[in-house]
């Protein structure tokens, strides 16, 4: 066969049916019936119906990541822009005391009032006056204080101020009230709505970026609410978090996976660990609840307890992912430190978890991701709180944005909806970028062995 | 040289014809992984009711090629194809043919036995009753007896149809594979490395198996092993780093090879 | 002597034992390393060690246990000033007391009994920190001496080091245990005292699930009841439909992707799919109660029936959304593991690929993906924002999907927020819930884990 045979010669086109049709010998083999075509052809629209149920299943996942995303932001975007009400305040000495422009008794929401009324031309009646004062923020008296304690030598000027508008008139702004409703439909009386369409004549209210959102704290009044408190808690709770879980859980794994003698008890302890990682979040909230703040008395709704609670939480995952990353290192390496006569905790901190580290990050990483959107167990030692003042330590009183977000989401008022969902964008944000600091980490230091 | 010619006559069931019709046709067959060449111009005939043995140092191609047979290929990635390969004539690689409908007609045993997780009954039933062989319940036990005898196992697995495939030993294990692929009535089986991982008494077994199944179908085995080549098989291929080195009847490739690769392998001066 | 003060010294002297413990290693070899056991710094890790070790976990000790002994003074004080007696009105009082020490509670008008414990409740808390910075100080320069003075060439002062680093390793694997012992005696105690007042076959079997306790006994609704079956009945039906959700779609999504789908479009569709994963459940929880919730209720209107703003139905279904790529991943896991020989197998006789999966593929995987199928529903089980924010409160026995229904997660998270105190059955309750809650999971844990790893040896 040293030569090339001839080629084949033409065959004949088509040759399934060919053979169906009785002219090859073929014939003869049971699959070329034409019972076994029919068959065929069904079983292959079962095929197809099967592919189509895979499709059809990730597109509904899809879907609905869309629709949850895609609804979240579409109700968060209007809170990023808040209305703003400016208007000239003459800051009185006779009410602020230039020693003292702090001093609480100082009765900045007068000036506040008076300087706005003074806005409209011709002069408010009384009854006017209440109407109108309900155009602005209850709040407005905070930003003129903060003006003036920031800049006392405003005392005895007029200044611009700039506050946010009450929130029924922001959501008209926004054109979420229509006013051609009747009015006793709607929630803007119609002397409301001739009062603002002046201001709105003079130029003097308008839409602005919301930074109300990210400065203040929690309160009351919508238009006055903020995330910043929550975010500060959140933060020193995940430091908390952080702090605990990661040396502890790396430990135990190193111990687990290199020192470890595998007897029962190790055995033991690695059954607990899968089984903690699967345990109900809310049942370490109780855990918590009992163990921090009734045995050892530690304060409520501090982040130094919430930070414990979320780092006995995150404890087996981050023990999981390190031990995997141990468990990735081959073992040469452990022997080469050995065999140039390390001993054996240097070969590992030497050696291996150098190697190690980049997995045992990316596994704390998504841990502290899993616990920064945590709330269930927060709900359980207090940390459920309507707290208006920034946590200044750990002990502190503080709430934590997921529970800022399931606070705001009980309340009524469309523009705490609003923020509900831009606190929800702002938290999304943090774990996309967590999350993507994790892959990018493992994309980095991937390596293969 | 091989007639190309398809005769009218149709193949025989049970006798083995005189003027043999050829099965499968291979012509400038070529495989590429990747980058990689794994399979280069290969051209082989191979005949009804013949078996055709291929054999070849580690990593020649010859298991590659065997896959081509029944596009097992295709479940690969990465793996590329060309060239013309005909069953009766026909092109297995032209899209208007269907490689679900070609394994049926082109069946294959692995190296490693590898029964579903099903009972030995369903095993051997699987093909059958995916292919709708059989019509009724009778039938298919008629099916799954006459399959299982033909491979040699009836009688160790009658009174225990229901357990599990892979309770049984390695040599059972394989031979339940041999009867599950004869149960959807082939016309070719292709035998990739069966028996390596084999004791040497359920390889005699496998191999006297293949004998006697000669009469029904054409066979295509794998080898590393050549006694065993030697053996079962009429034709022998050698294969050699993605080329088909030699290709002829097996006595006379074992005597008298002609290739100085063939004669390398076969008198052990590497493998 | 502030806690923060007391650390920072202790890991100044540590510092410092660092320094003098190596200066000191190396003056006693002579100046050369060569003759000493260790390298130097092991010398000097082993004075820091001395130093600080002890004296933390002394301080550790000390404000563990401190609260309850002042706890116990204050209230000894309490009760000798005002002659109450009953633990509870104490342990109120004390509470009270606190706030007051604090500047939580405004002191004007204060009982002056509370005010002078509160005063006492202040000194002790200065007098013992005062003692416990004393001790914790001379206790860390003790050990600094007495480890310098040891330091000498021939001292193995890495052995010494490593053992206690090991012991530490050690410790942090103990922790496990000790985290699920923890849980388990806590639960365990607060049910017993619960179990005092409710006995715990009604409670696990009755019908009517009331805790509200009234203040007054002529109130309406007076009588509290405690029988957990609607709570049990309420977790069963949104646990259904979120599996009911979940399986399918996660399921067909791990077998298309980890089957059919071409390396691209699994490289892209996996994260997505693992997005979902990561999205926090109160996330899940404000889209059940604001979009999902709403959309069933309108849908409901146009079909005529009544669905409840709060039905079992949008939480169930946003639970088993959250639940998709859980069982997706899992189940992924599973179907890779399955051996590429079986698919071989099947292909090899001319099945198509939906015959495979189904006959070969699934059937091969299918413990493993029954261990996944638990532990999604111990997961549904023990999910907690999504049922708070849009199952509601109303523990009504029914399996009408469309009604509002309360589970047991649900009455663990609102009975406990709000008032606290601590011995009515109504918060004590939360704790036998949260008992049955992590046996019931623990269980199906347990089975799951022991199903995949059997599974996993199975293939490997």
């Amino acid at each position: 066969m040293t030569e090339r045979p001839p080629a084949l010669p033409a065959g004949p086109a088509g040759t399934q049916t060919a053979g169906a049709q009785g002219k090859s010998p073929a014939l003869t083999s049971r699959h070329m019936s034409d019972a076994s075509r029919a068959r065929l052809k069904k079983r292959y629209a079962a095929e197809a119906r099967f592919r189509f149920y895979g499709v059809a299943a990730i597109t509904l996942a899809l879907a609905m990541l869309v629709l949850l995303i895609g609804s979240i932001a579409w109700r968060g975007a209007g809170a990023l822009v808040e209305t703003w009400v400016s208007f000239d305040v003459y800051v009185d000495p006779a009410v602020v005391s230039a020693d003292d422009p702090a001093n609480p008794q100082t009765n900045y929401r007068k000036l506040v009032y008076e300087g706005f009324y003074q806005q409209f031309t011709p002069a408010l009646s009384r009854s006017d006056q209440r109407v109108a004062g309900s155009l602005i923020s209850s709040g407005a008296d905070r930003f003129l204080r903060n003006m003036v304690v920031s800049d006392p030598a405003l005392i005895g000027t007029t200044v611009r101020l700039r506050t946010p508008a009450g929130d029924d008139i922001d959501q008209m702004r926004k054109g979420r009230i229509d006013r051609s409703l009747p009015q006793a439909e709607r929630k803007i009386t119609d002397r409301q709505l001739a009062l603002y369409d002046q201001l709105v004549a003079d130029g003097d209210i308008g839409l602005g970026f919301n930074s109300v959102l990210f400065t203040s704290t929690d309160s009351n009044e919508p238009e006055l609410a903020g995330i910043f408190g929550a975010l500060i808690g959140s933060l020193m709770t995940l430091g908390v978090c952080l702090v605990c879980a990661v040396p502890v859980g790396v430990a135990a794994a190193i111990y687990l996976e290199e020192f470890a003698p595998k007897n029962r008890i190790t055995d033991f302890i690695e059954v607990n660990i899968n089984n903690l990682a699967a345990v109900p979040s809310i049942v370490f909230g109780l855990l918590g609840l009992t163990v921090f703040l009734q045995f050892f008395g530690l304060p409520r709704s501090a982040p130094l307890v919430g930070g414990l609670v979320l780092a006995l939480m995150t404890l087996p995952t981050v023990i999981i992912a390190s031990r995997a990353a141990i468990k990735s290192v081959p073992p040469s390496i452990r022997d080469a430190a050995l065999g140039l006569g390390a001993s054996r905790l240097q070969a590992v901190f030497h050696h291996v978890l150098p190697l190690a580290m980049p997995g045992m990050l990316t596994g704390s990483i998504i841990g502290m991701a899993h616990a920064l959107g945590e709330t269930a167990p927060l709900l359980m030692v207090g940390m459920v709180a309507f707290i208006t003042s920034v946590p200044s330590s750990l002990t502190d009183a503080a709430t934590i944005l997921p529970v800022q977000i399931y606070l705001w989401a009980d309340r009524p008022e469309r523009m705490f909806i609003e923020r509900t969902s831009a606190a929800i964008m702002v938290l999304l944000l943090f774990l996309v970028v967590m999350n993507s600091a994790a892959i990018l980490l493992r994309k980095k230091f991937e390596r293969r062995w | 040289m091989i007639n190309l010619r398809i005769p009218a006559s149709p193949a025989a069931d049970d006798t083995v014809a005189a003027g043999q019709n050829v099965k499968f046709a291979a012509r400038d067959v070529n495989v590429h992984y990747g980058n990689k060449h794994a399979i280069r111009g290969i051209d082989i005939d191979i005949l009804e009711n013949e078996v055709v043995a291929f054999i070849g140092p580690s990593g020649c191609g010859k298991s590659t090629f065997l896959r081509c047979l029944n596009r097992m290929n295709d479940t690969l990635d990465g793996c590329k194809v060309s060239g013309d390969i005909r069953l009766d004539g026909e092109d297995i690689y032209s899209p208007s043919v269907d490689v679900v409908h070609l394994r049926a007609r082109v069946g294959m045993v692995f190296q490693k036995p590898n029964p579903f997780p099903k009972s030995i009954y369903d095993n051997v039933a699987y093909g059958p009753r995916i292919h709708g062989l059989c019509a009724s319940q009778d039938e298919l036990d008629a099916t799954v007896e006459r399959s299982l005898r033909g491979a040699g196992l009836w009688n160790e697995v009658k009174d225990r149809l229901a357990d599990p495939g892979n309770g049984l030993s390695g040599g059972q294990q394989q031979r339940l594979c041999i009867a599950r692929a004869i149960a959807v009535e082939p016309e070719v089986i292709l035998m990739d490395e069966p028996c390596s991982a084999l004791d040497p008494i359920a390889t005699g077994l496998v191999e006297q198996l293949i004998d006697e199944l000669r009469r029904r179908y054409t066979i295509v085995i794998v080898t590393h092993n050549m006694q065993q080549a030697a053996r079962v098989s009429q034709k022998t291929a050698f294969f050699h780093l993605g080329d088909l080195a030699e290709f002829g009847e097996t006595e006379a490739i074992f005597t008298n090879p002609r290739d100085e690769r063939t004669q390398g392998y076969i008198t052990g001066r590497y493998g | 002597m502030p806690l923060s003060l007391v650390l920072v010294v202790i890991v100044l002297l540590a510092a410092l034992g660092y320094a003098m413990g190596r200066s000191r290693a190396l003056a006693a070899g002579g100046g050369s390393a060569r003759t000493l056991n260790s390298v130097p710094r092991y010398y000097g890790s082993y004075v820091a060690l001395w130093a600080g070790l002890p004296s933390l976990v002394l301080l550790f000790i000390w404000n563990a246990a401190d609260g309850a002994i002042i706890r116990g003074m204050v209230i000894d004080r309490i009760a000798m000033a005002t002659s109450v007696t009953a633990p509870a009105a104490l342990n109120l009082a004390f509470a009270n007391v606190v706030n007051l020490a604090n500047g939580a509670l405004n002191s004007d008008g204060a009982d002056p009994n509370l005010l002078a414990a509160a005063g006492y409740y202040n000194h002790l808390q200065d007098l013992s920190g005062q003692i416990a910075g004393a001790l914790v100080l001379v206790l860390a320069l003790c050990g600094l001496a007495y480890a310098l003075r040891r330091v000498r060439p021939a001292l193995r002062a890495r052995n010494a080091v490593e053992r206690v680093v090991h012991t530490l390793l050690m410790l942090s694997s103990l922790l496990a245990i000790l985290t699920t012992v923890g849980i388990v005696l806590s639960l365990i105690f607060e049910s017993i005292r619960f179990f005092t007042h409710v006995a715990p076959w009604d409670f696990l079997f009755g019908l009517q699930w009331s805790p509200q306790t009234a203040l007054r006994a002529d109130q309406v609704g007076s009588s509290s009841a405690f029988g957990a079956v609607p709570l049990f009945a309420g977790t069963l039906l949104i646990a259904t439909i979120a599996m009911l959700v979940a399986v399918p779609v996660g399921l067909m999504s791990a077998i298309y992707l980890s089957e059919y789908a071409s390396r691209r479009t699994r490289a892209v569709v996996k994260p997505l799919l693992e997005v979902l994963a990561g999205i926090p459940t109160v996330v899940y929880g404000f889209f059940a109660a604001l979009t999902v919730a709403p959309f069933f209720r309108s849908l409901g209107q146009m079909a005529g029936l009544d669905v409840s703003s709060e039905s079992a139905l949008a939480a169930g279904i946003v639970m088993g959304i959250m639940i998709v790529p859980f069982v997706s991943s899992l189940s992924d896991d599973v179907i890779n593991a399955v051996p590429q020989s079986l698919r071989d197998g099947s292909y090899g006789m001319g099945a198509t690929r939906s015959e495979t999966i189904r006959q070969v593929v699934l059937p091969a995987a299918l413990p493993g993906i029954v261990g996944a199928f638990l532990l999604a529903v111990s997961r549904a089980v023990g999910e907690t924002m999504i049922v708070v924010m849009a199952a509601g409160l109303a523990a009504n026995l029914t399996f009408n999907p469309l009604e509002a229904v309360t589970t047991v997660t649900v009455q663990i998270a609102t009975l406990l927020v709000g008032d606290q105190e601590f011995d009515s059955p109504k918060t004590l309750s939360v704790f036998a819930l949260g008992l049955t809650l992590f046996l019931v999971t623990l269980c199906l844990n347990v089975i799951a884990l022991r199903i995949v790893q059997k599974y996993r040896e199975k293939y490997d």
